[in-house]
């Protein structure tokens, strides 16, 4: 079944065209890679899909509903949660309640102002399980500002993981880490989409070669090819465009 | 259970010294001084509400404070006039509701953006209502204000109110209120969302969160209590002004919150304590108290971003490690010419400002017109600056020591 189907997606910025037309088609339980070279529009994709842009013309069908003109949080309560490539958590609040601030509204709460957060038992117990998923047990009182990159970046993929979406849409995740922090990334990326749909942006084909099984290659605002990872490496447009040494080297 | 007692000890404690106070301290100046500091703790909170729990810089707050006080005395009128008949115990609740009411309304558009938008909206508003108060009279009753009585309503277990003290009774029990729910609120999804929405609007938005809504929920809570703190004023006072809801009002209720600690619950409440003793106690003193009120707010954003709550929390990790006696010495001896400095400092400013006579000055006579005076206070203070200058470096040196890691991985939770 299809979850997420974009239909001749454009984005312009003034003059400039950034999305040109991207068709593309998400399948449930699908470990989608986005790959591209810098600047081919990736990220402004995921802005387009998560609703933190509207879309110049095209249509966004999310589980058949069209959501290319809903606001960021109608969007993510339809089901659909992302990361940033940019860290983007809340800096003064500590680690637990970052996680629990993302857990909120899928645990029903709304905007209550009549139930003390301490009380809510399985609240609590929920955001405990996924700090330990996400290795922050032990830094749960941390100012979420104070932690190292690294734990940043888990909190990051904890945040968007937390609520349980069906759609989770990374953005370059392990992008900055180190190679052991990064394998570490990779096995909780693993871990904590089991089951559910997965579109990721990632530059390191290794990665990507690991984690997908379908790729995506975008190149200057359109889909150049869409294919299963064996598929992408022997087709010879990706080569030219963006693969070239990449792929022979690994 | 444990955490229980822990959770709740220091509410009983705030109940005891709210209770307790007047019984030290019994003197009509004080008491007047308690009912001030009441008004100032709600109002302090309330705004605290918007701009450290919510990131809202507000320009504008005493309009719901204001607003909330214009109707408490209209309701004290009318129930003079018996037209409604409730005891006045519940005026703050009648400030409150109407302050609810009017930031509902504002709210509706000014939540929209946090930052400058929101401030200039604020300040816009804070205008607005300020200039119409003395276009309609008849609710504003123009530059004398409105007054009333409080003293008829149907006396609530005997009590009349027609003193002060027993006024102070009825403040405190609402500021207990008032602080405890302001504090449950924080305690709330709605209150930590307005938390998360400070630190990240954007990021909120991504976990299902409105962060205009969550803002406009924080906004109305906030124009609550600024009712309550007002009727609370219409109590004491039994009269308003178009002064207790313009910029003036608005600037200081953002200074008490400001130089008592935006990131701590409790920075509000030592705020309007201290501002409150400043206003009443060194007014007796000096002409130029509004003037030392802006040194201590531009000495405090320079040296105390955090506010005094921010300051003693400052200690709490040389506390837990039993190390806040090696800091005391220090203290002390950049303390005291600190002091003496500040002191000499305000001793010039007195100097200059007398006119003719001379300055009675810590038991000391000066004379303006004396040159040598001159000299020594400006020998005296530079000598108590450098010896504050000295000291420094043996103070920075005892905090690190008292706050040094010992285990350099940091590892423990703090
Ligand atoms: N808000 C914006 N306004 C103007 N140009 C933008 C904006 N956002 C992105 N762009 C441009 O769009 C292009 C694609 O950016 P981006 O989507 O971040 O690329 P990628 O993630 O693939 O590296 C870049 O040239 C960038 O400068
Ligand atoms: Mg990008």
């Amino acid at each position: 079944m299809t979850v997420l189907s974009l239909r001749n997606v454009h984005k312009n910025f003034g003059e400039t065209s950034i999305i040109r037309g991207v068709d593309l088609d998400i399948h449930e339980g699908e470990k989608h890679a986005i790959i591209g070279p810098n600047g081919a529009g990736k990220s402004t994709l995921f802005h387009l899909i998560s609703g933190r842009y509207h879309v110049s013309s095209g249509t966004i069908l999310y589980k058949d509903e069209e959501i290319q003109n809903k606001t960021p949080y109608e969007i993510n309560r339809l089901g659909l949660a992302r990361s940033f490539q940019v860290t983007n958590i809340f800096p003064r609040l500590n680690v637990f309640e970052n996680i629990r601030c993302a857990l909120l509204w899928s645990h029903g709460y709304a905007y209550s102002f009549w139930q003390l957060l301490g009380r809510q038992q399985a609240l609590n117990d929920n955001a405990m399980e996924v700090l330990q998923q996400i290795g922050l047990e032990n830094r749960a009182n941390y100012p979420a500002g104070e932690l190292a990159y690294a734990q940043q970046r888990a909190l990051e993929l904890g945040i968007a993981v937390a609520s349980g979406a069906d759609l989770i849409m990374l953005d370059e995740p392990v992008a900055g880490m180190s190679h052991s922090e990064a394998e570490k990334a990779v096995q909780l990326i693993r871990k904590i989409t089991q089951g559910k749909t997965l579109i990721m942006v990632e530059h390191d084909m290794n990665i990507v070669f690991d984690v997908a099984d379908k790729i995506s290659v975008l190149v200057y605002g359109e889909i150049i090819a869409s294919d299963s990872p064996e598929n992408i490496r022997g087709n010879a447009r990706v080569q030219e465009a963006y693969l070239g040494e990449v792929v022979s080297g690994a | 259970m444990k955490t229980l007692v822990k959770k709740i000890s220091p509410w009983i404690g705030y109940l005891l010294l709210l209770l307790l106070l007047p019984q030290f301290f019994d003197s009509v100046l004080a008491v007047s001084i308690f009912n001030q500091m009441a008004i100032a703790i709600v109002f302090a909170l309330s705004y605290n509400m918007l701009l450290g729990q919510g990131g809202m810089l507000s320009f504008g707050h005493a309009v719901y404070f204001g607003l909330g006080g214009f109707l408490a005395v209209h309701a004290l009128i009318l129930i003079e006039f018996e037209t409604l008949t409730f005891s006045i115990i519940y005026i703050p609740l009648v400030g409150g509701l109407f302050g609810l009411l009017a930031a509902l309304f504002i709210g509706s558009f000014s939540t929209r953006k946090a930052g400058t938008v929101f401030a200039m909206i604020s300040l816009g508003v804070g205008e607005l209502i300020a200039a119409s108060s003395l276009i309609f009279v008849s609710f504003f009753g123009g530059e004398a204000g409105v007054s009333g009585d409080r003293t008829y309503g149907p006396p609530f277990f005997g009590v009349e109110f027609f003193q002060n003290i027993e006024i102070y009774y009825l403040a405190a029990a609402w500021v207990f209120i008032a602080t405890l729910f302001m504090y449950l609120f924080t305690q709330t999804p709605a209150g930590r969302m307005a938390n998360a929405v400070r630190d990240n609007p954007e990021r909120a938005e991504f976990i299902g969160y409105s962060a205009r809504w969550v803002r406009f929920i924080s906004f109305a809570a906030a124009g609550f209590f600024a009712g309550v703190a007002g009727g609370l004023f219409a109590l004491n006072y039994e009269f308003i002004t178009e002064e207790n809801l313009n910029a003036v009002t608005s600037g200081r209720v953002l200074l008490m919150a400001y130089i008592g600690g935006l990131g701590y619950f409790i920075g509000p409440i030592i705020g309007a304590v201290v501002l409150t003793l400043m206003n009443s106690l060194l007014s007796n003193y000096t002409e130029l108290w509004m003037l030392y009120l802006g040194i201590l707010f531009v000495l405090t954003v320079m040296f105390l971003p955090r506010g005094f709550a921010g300051f003693i929390m400052m200690h709490q990790l040389a506390w837990t490690r039993g190390k806040l006696k090696s800091l005391a010495l220090p203290y002390v001896k950049t303390g005291v010419p600190a002091t003496v400095f500040l002191a000499i400092c305000v001793a010039l400013i007195e100097l200059s400002h007398v006119e003719g006579e001379a300055l009675h000055y810590l038991g000391l006579e000066l004379s303006q017109d004396s040159g040598l005076t001159w000299a020594l206070l400006l020998i005296a203070a530079t000598a108590a600056f450098i010896a504050t200058r000295k000291t420094l470096p043996q103070l920075r040196n005892a905090w690190i020591e008292a706050n040094h890691m010992e285990d350099s991985s940091g590892e423990a939770d703090p």
